[in-house]
């Protein structure tokens, strides 16, 4: 009775709170282990000194224990991540697709032929020696594992031979180490993976088949070319067909990144239906489209595919370390000392006398040798984590000896990342092991590498002897009669000097802005040494205080100069300006200033308050520019940004002729001639927000933020706020005292 | 190996062998190439124009020479040699750019260097490669020479300030040619 009233009472009072977990359920453990991982990261970057001594996984992993004894004790299972199709369908894919988009593709065709040495002999070397010494172990009685067969022992070892980049490429950039090193260490890591799966599902097949013939193994290594070669055309097919899509993605703008998604991660799930190599396959893709859809896409966009890729890249890891501790504790193990200690033993052993062996062999072959630091690195950086991980889960339940491989797996992987992952900085350290110097770039090395590459392909064929140059030189010149023609909207090539030219004008012209709301009588401008020459008649000095002005207002800005050629990045974070330098900066002014002198003054005697402005008064910024380019909305790693409206802007002026590259220094009647410069004004104008956002001088906010109060304008806004500013008009001045860049192309 | 038209000495291979730097077996190769391009001839005619050079003809020794500064240097040498490897080849870098051979590299024969280089992409006007000469000026002079004075001129990069400038770039890796002992003239044109 009471019953029937209380669930008729219950039907007529509507419920204000249900809770219907079971619908929710799956997004929503998805979600709060994603922020659990986030949080991770998040507390242990506070404190910058841990992650430089103990790399991350290693955090990640120790979480991982305590969240997994927590599980543990209240008896839930986690969820599983770690089985095949999550993991290879939705985890994997991610952080390979990081690797090959940030992968230094310059370095790495140069040291094409190393990695792959490493990588596919490397790993084969590892996968043969572990097994057939385990198996040999197996043999022994006393250990009691007899019956783990040849084919069980090879596929174990396998799974042992992936190497994992993440901790040790954190270390290597954090000291700097030479390029060489890092390019190998980064590219054989990322090929070894495609390497280990495909012996993974080969040794799988044989074992599964029960066939005790060492025969039947080498000759399914052939198929293993295949699987390889396989995946190469597919990665090669649809980078085509990304790259060429994008070209024709002009008026549909904010589809791009997905289309570069979309198609990355088809060329994984078609290889994978074919059985070929998904990790080939997709790393092809990322490393041939990246070139020509960075030249697509707007600029928005390919910012937008860094910083997805990224994310999701970074996310996918975290959660996978994490996930290594939660498992770790929460699976059954089962134990063998003798076969766990001996497997440790041999991995570092074969990984040891392989990198030595290899690269005997392949040093005579090299243009800068491995020298025996190196290879130590090498050999001590191989680390073992999340395929091996994957792999070892992903055993199939017909081998008897399941757990005992899982369990020795997870103790390899916490052996390495903990002993060797902690313990290699300093070793590498004291090993004083070869650095790369990371100076700043200058437009004259730039000239020279290039001409030196020029140089040697001609004196390469004079002589007649053929290197890797003359291969870069015919791929470029197919490159650039064919490829582009199909696979680029605007087909514009430039070279790298010019980019990086204008990159560092369009940085000085930012900085003089900057001075300009100081009152200084006279501001620099880039004059040409040879014009110089002609109007050197009368000089005039600077007053000291100007100049004191002058180097006070720039001492309080300081550039983070980003190099061009970016060799390293870290795989937490967006690529960042780790170097203040403004080296370059102070100089260039510091020469204008002292180079610029007098002509100018001799001009305009008259005035003694001279500014320059870059925009005639009543023009639009907006003037030959999309608007709203850089319309800066966030201050996550700006300089993301900022490396892009450079190497954007080059790419951006098709049109245009190549005076855009001047900076607009010069007196305003000049500028009313043309219309012309005024693009490069956006791109100026979203560089002091975004660096100054980032270098945390307070003091450059201060006295930009007022004038200027770029960080939540529109640039019509800024433009309005600018002119009245006090661009003045300048007087009629005459043409000796044009700057030769502004002057338009005959 | 082939068979050339004027037989040179072996003592003379020897020589060229001692200066140069090549051993006997390159020499030979290179001379094949030599004796190709040339149309066995003794020389090289000048091909340019308005050749500028003052070489109007390019006999097998110079050729030579010119190839050895592109030799890689051994893999076990001293710091020292190291030095004078680069020494050298920044020398020779330093008299291609240097087309009068006064000592200096101006801004108009600077010019002409970023002028050629970047002829290639024909989008540019000389006014890119005017500025970018420029700057590439400005910065040896700020890098070399330090703030400088109001009515200081920079002259032009002299041989040790272009030694600088150039401290960042592996030179010795850069610029060689890995000498090959084979003939390998029947393989290209």
């Amino acid at each position: 009775m009471d019953d029937t009233a209380g669930t008729e009472a219950d039907k007529t009072n509507p419920e204000l709170f249900t809770l219907n977990y079971a619908r929710i359920k799956i997004p929503f453990e998805i979600t709060l282990w994603v922020l659990l991982a986030s949080f991770a990261k998040i507390g242990f970057n506070v404190y910058h000194k841990i992650t430089v001594w103990v790399p991350e996984s290693c955090l990640l992993i120790s979480l991982g224990f305590v969240v997994g004894g927590v599980m543990h004790a209240v008896r839930k299972e986690p969820p599983a991540v770690i089985s095949s199709n999550v993991f290879f369908l939705y985890m994997l894919p991610p952080i390979i697709l990081e690797s090959g988009y940030f992968m230094p593709t310059r370095p790495f065709f140069e040291n094409v032929g190393t990695v792959m040495w490493f990588a596919v002999v490397g790993t084969l070397w590892n996968t043969m020696g572990i097994g057939i010494s385990l198996f040999a172990i197996c043999q022994i009685e006393a250990f009691g594992v007899q019956d783990i067969n040849l084919q069980e022992n090879l596929l174990f070892a396998a799974i042992l031979s992936a190497v994992e980049p993440v901790a040790v490429l954190s270390v290597f950039e954090d000291i700097s180490i030479n390029e060489q090193l890092y390019i190998v260490m980064f590219g054989e890591c990322l090929f070894n993976d495609a390497v280990t799966v495909v012996l993974y599902n080969l040794f799988n097949h044989v074992a599964a088949m029960e066939v005790d013939e060492p025969a039947v193994i080498f000759m399914d290594i052939g198929g293993f070319f295949v699987v390889g070669l396989g995946g190469i055309f597919f990665g090669l097919l649809f980078g085509f067909l990304t790259a060429f899509t994008t070209r024709f993605t002009g008026k549909v703008r904010e589809i791009e990144p997905l289309v570069i998604f979309m198609f990355s991660y088809m060329s994984y799930l078609i290889a994978e239906l074919f059985a070929l190599s998904s990790i080939m396959a997709i790393l092809i893709c990322t490393l041939s489209m990246k070139y020509y859809v960075e030249e697509n896409v707007s600029q928005r966009s390919c910012t937008t595919i860094r910083h997805v890729i990224k994310m999701v890249g970074s996310v996918s890891e975290t959660l996978i370390f994490f996930f290594l501790g939660v498992v770790s504790i929460t699976t059954e193990h089962e134990w063998n000392w003798g076969y766990i200690l001996f497997t440790l033993f041999f991995t570092l052993f074969w990984r040891f006398l392989g990198i030595l062996v290899l690269t005997q062999i392949i040093n005579p072959f090299r243009k800068i040798p491995f020298n025996f630091q190196d290879q130590f690195g090498l050999a001590y950086g191989g680390l073992r984590g999340a395929l091996s991980f994957a792999l070892a889960f992903t055993l199939p339940n017909s081998i008897p000896h399941r757990k005992l491989f899982i369990t020795d797996t997870i103790a390899v992987i916490i052996f390495t990342v903990f002993i060797q992952g902690i313990t290699i900085r300093p070793l590498l350290k004291l090993m004083n092991i070869r650095k790369t110097n990371r100076n700043l770039e200058t437009i004259n090395d730039e000239i020279h590498k290039r001409l030196m590459e020029h140089t040697v392909a001609g004196i390469e064929d004079l002589c007649g002897q053929w290197s890797h140059y003359r291969w870069k030189d015919m791929f470029m010149k197919f490159n650039n009669r064919f490829i582009r023609k199909i696979l680029i909207r605007d087909n514009r090539p430039e070279s790298s000097i010019v980019s990086l030219y204008k990159k560092l004008e369009l940085r000085n012209a930012l900085e003089i802005l900057d001075t300009m709301s100081g009152d200084i009588s006279a501001a620099p401008s880039l004059m040409s040494l040879y014009e110089e020459r002609k109007n050197a008649s009368k000089h005039k000095k600077f007053l000291p205080s100007d100049v004191e002005n002058m180097h006070e207002l720039l001492s309080k800005n300081m550039y983070k100069i980003r190099q061009r050629t970016v060799s390293y990045t870290n795989r937490h974070s967006l690529p960042n300006e780790n170097i203040a330098k403004e080296i370059l900066m102070r100089r260039h002014t510091t020469i204008r200033s002292s180079l610029r002198s007098g002509s100018f003054h001799a001009t305009n005697s008259a005035n003694t308050s001279h500014k320059f402005c870059s925009l005639p008064v009543g023009q639009s910024l907006n003037s030959g520019f999309p608007p709203g380019r850089f319309r800066h909305t966030d201050h996550i790693d700006a300089e993301s940004e900022t490396a892009y409206p450079s190497n954007r802007s080059t790419f951006r002026h098709q049109r245009r002729s190549s005076s855009k590259a001047g900076i607009p220094l010069r007196p305003l009647n000049d500028l009313r001639e043309d219309n012309e410069p005024n693009e490069e004004m956006p791109n100026k104008m979203s560089h002091p927000r975004s660096k100054f956002r980032h270098s945390g001088h307070q003091t450059s906010r201060q006295y930009y933020g007022t004038s200027r109060n770029c960080r939540d304008t529109d640039f019509e806004e800024q433009q309005s706020s600018l002119s009245p500013h006090g661009w003045t008009e300048e007087p009629q001045n005459n043409s000796d005292v044009q700057h030769p860049l502004m002057r338009k192309p005959q | 190996m082939g068979s050339f038209q004027s037989l040179p000495d072996d003592h003379q291979y020897r020589t060229l062998s001692q200066k140069t730097g090549f051993s006997l077996e390159q020499i030979g190769i290179l001379h094949n190439r030599f004796k190709q391009l040339s149309q066995n001839e003794d020389t090289l005619r000048n091909f340019q124009k308005d050749a500028t050079g003052s070489v109007q003809e390019i006999g097998f020794e110079e050729f030579l020479t010119v190839m050895s500064y592109f030799r890689a240097p051994a893999h076990q040498i001293t710091e020292e040699q190291r030095e004078e490897i680069r020494r050298a080849k920044l020398r020779f870098l330093f008299n291609m750019h240097d087309t009068d051979n006064d000592g200096t590299i101006t801004l108009e024969e600077y010019r002409h260097v970023v002028e050629e280089l970047l002829s290639r992409s024909g989008a540019l006007g000389r006014e890119t490669a005017k500025g970018i000469a420029d700057a590439a000026m400005l910065e040896v002079a700020s890098i070399t020479v330090g703030p400088m004075a109001p009515d200081e001129f920079y002259e032009g990069i002299t041989f040790e300030q272009f030694l600088k400038i150039l401290k960042g770039v592996e030179i010795e890796t850069r610029m060689h040619i890995r000498f090959l002992n084979m003939d390998t003239t029947v393989l290209c044109k």
